[in-house]
């Protein structure tokens, strides 16, 4: 049976001796990763503090609407549990706010294993809020699996920007 | 190398012994064929089959003509198997398509078979194609056939004649007069637009079926390519959906609460199995078409997704990461007897059920690369066919002996097809306009 690997080796070997296809590569590569855009997180790092309090914008800017995931986990790490804390007293101070949490995962799974994965991390942060005294009945949950990366490169530093939970006021559309 | 002596290579490459050589006629008049030859001595020393050179002469007459034999050939080179000769180097200029050809000119050029055709217009308007095959080292004609068709439906006619001599001379029923239904993908990647298309398995006649600014997914066939089943994000709600082709129509499969995706049909068309997305837990249903009852086929706190019917419907094989990662299990069609299958290293996702019921393919996740193998029923025998930075998502060729897939090089902006041999050889690009991704295979148009 070996000789049937044998080919699929022969391809890659050859692309590597062939300088214009490794050039090509390399510039695709840093291309790549040089157009990946981080996505800001907080105040501290877009440099506003002006949003009106209440706003889209205040929420955005000044809570953090988004976690991270550990690549195929769903658990709730630290730093995102102090996030969804800040989201769960924003949305009691303004409980006339329905939300949908977006459930996303990076690109480096099979795209219906990926929206089932979307879909966990969607309701893992539904339970975390609902367990910070946001009713379930203010949450929509929605899967987009790997469909709609936020950062565009082939390594970990865009994966894990593309790992998250995304809270929307109002309803699902980013 | 003669006829005969290919043809005892084939055979081992595929490592199956053919006795079928019934030429099928379609409709029409048959050209008697001469008796297959004997089909003995399987040397098993040898390995990769050379492809066999065969010479397409330009069929009468025309524009038509040459454009049918061009795509007549394109199949045959494309499937690896065959090696069409240039025809700057024939030597005889067919002039006479019912009539034997100089054997000794063809054979002087290495050709092991060749191919004479005519096209000409019926007085009703339709197109007659008839093409010949010889046998030019026996000096015979193995098959010869006819057909009739509109002029509009001239490149079907000529996968059907590429089917029709790829199947006398290999035995195994050809895949040419196919269509792909795929997801044609445009833009930037934050931004992508998805639509479903079909095109011929040759990339030629690609449409869009559907148009919209909605996410659409993992189109699949019908048996009877009448309808596809695929998943929509429309209204913010991802459902499985059905589209008729032939009207346009389309609607929602089954009324369940929550995303329903990874959908595919039964081999009998009747029902469409899926997953339904309950929390973080993900189990398979069906639902039968006719009398809309929906039946759960699995229970479990994990995600099982990705499900596929082996050929005769008794059988499904699907994805489930309940052991901690996900690995492939097979279960009768009502749930009953959930066992795993796959045992490698790394994760095993994806399967699709070989149309010829004895394998399995699937998308393998291991060090950081993504393959594309198959394996037996059983999960013995596991081959990797292609490996890379991001493969996914295989299908079957009607036939069972060709594979497509999708494929995202490291740096590439978007997703391309590709096709390769069950063997692992043969890997090719399939043409498409834009990017593309999760491929599905019709059965055989005919």
């Amino acid at each position: 049976m070996s000789r049937i690997q044998a080919p699929a080796a022969g391809r890659m070997n050859s692309i590597a001796r062939n300088p214009v296809m490794v050039a090509l590569f390399m510039t695709l590569a840093i291309a790549g990763c040089a157009s990946k855009k981080n996505l800001p997180n907080s105040a501290g790092e877009l440099g506003l503090n002006a949003a009106t309090p209440g706003s889209q914008q205040d929420f955005t800017v000044n809570v953090g609407d988004r976690i991270f995931f550990d690549t195929d986990s769903t658990s709730i790490r630290a730093d995102a549990q102090s996030t969804l804390d800040r989201q769960a007293q924003w949305l009691q101070k303004y409980p006339n706010y329905a939300i949908t949490v977006e459930g996303h995962a990076d690109e480096r799974g099979t795209r219906e294993y990926n929206l089932a994965l979307g879909a966990r991390r969607a309701a893992a942060t539904r339970d975390y809020l609902a367990s910070r005294g946001i009713p379930a009945s203010r949450i929509k949950t929605i899967s987009f699996g790997k469909e709609k990366p936020v950062a565009v490169c082939d390594d970990i530093s865009c994966w894990s920007q593309n790992r998250r939970a995304v809270t929307v006021l109002g309803g699902a559309g980013m | 190398m003669t006829l005969n002596e290919w043809l005892k290579g084939f055979l081992i490459m595929l490592r199956r012994n053919f006795f079928r050589f019934l030429v099928a006629l379609t409709g029409m008049v048959a050209l008697m064929s001469a008796p297959a030859h004997a089909l003995v001595e399987l040397n098993i020393n040898k390995g990769n089959v050379e492809p066999m050179p065969i010479a397409i002469s330009d069929f009468l007459q025309g524009e038509l003509g040459q454009k049918i034999s061009d795509v007549v050939a394109a199949d045959l080179k494309r499937s690896g198997l065959f090696a069409p000769i240039d025809r700057n180097a024939f030597i005889e200029k067919i002039s006479n398509p019912d009539a034997a050809p100089r054997f000794e000119d063809w054979k002087v050029i290495n050709a092991q078979a060749l191919v004479t055709g005519r096209v000409t217009q019926e007085g009703d308007g339709r197109l007659k194609a008839e093409f010949r095959l010889w046998d030019t080292f026996a000096g015979q004609q193995m098959t010869g056939q006819q057909f009739f068709t509109q002029p509009e439906n001239w490149r079907r006619v000529a996968h059907i004649i590429a089917d029709a001599i790829y199947e006398r001379i290999t035995g195994e029923k050809g895949y040419f007069d196919t269509r792909i239904v795929y997801v044609a993908e445009s833009g930037p990647k934050t931004a992508r637009k998805r639509q479903l298309a079909i095109m011929d398995q040759d990339g030629a006649n690609a449409r869009a079926v559907t148009n919209s600014n909605d996410i659409v997914l993992t189109p699949r066939f019908s048996p009877n390519k009448q309808e596809i089943t695929y998943m929509s994000f429309e209204g913010n709600e991802p459902r499985v959906y059905l589209l008729q082709l032939e009207t346009g129509q389309r609607e929602v499969v089954g009324n369940f609460p929550g995303m329903t995706f990874a959908p595919r049909f039964s081999p009998d068309g009747q029902r469409v199995i899926m997953s339904l997305q309950q929390d973080g837990n993900a189990n398979i249903y069906t639902m039968d078409l006719r009398s809309r009852t929906t039946t759960r086929l699995t229970n479990t706190a994990a995600i099982d997704t990705s499900p596929s019917y082996s050929p005769d419907g008794s059988r499904i094989v699907f994805e489930s990461d309940r052991g901690g990662r996900q690995q492939l299990y097979v279960m009768g069609a009502d749930g009953s007897g959930q066992t795993r299958i796959s045992f490698g290293d790394g994760s095993y996702s994806t399967p699709v059920w070989s149309p010829r019921g004895d394998l399995i393919a699937f998308t393998k996740q291991s060090g950081g690369k993504f393959s594309i193998g198959v394996m037996k029923t059983d999960g013995s025998g596991e081959r990797i066919l292609t490996t890379g930075f991001h493969n996914e998502g295989p299908t079957w060729a009607p036939n069972g002996r060709v594979l497509m897939f999708f494929r995202q090089n490291a740096g590439a902006g978007g997703p391309q097809l590709y096709s390769i041999d069950l063997t692992g050889y043969n890997e090719q690009l399939v043409p498409t306009q834009g990017f593309a991704s999760d491929p599905a295979w019709s059965p055989l148009l005919e």
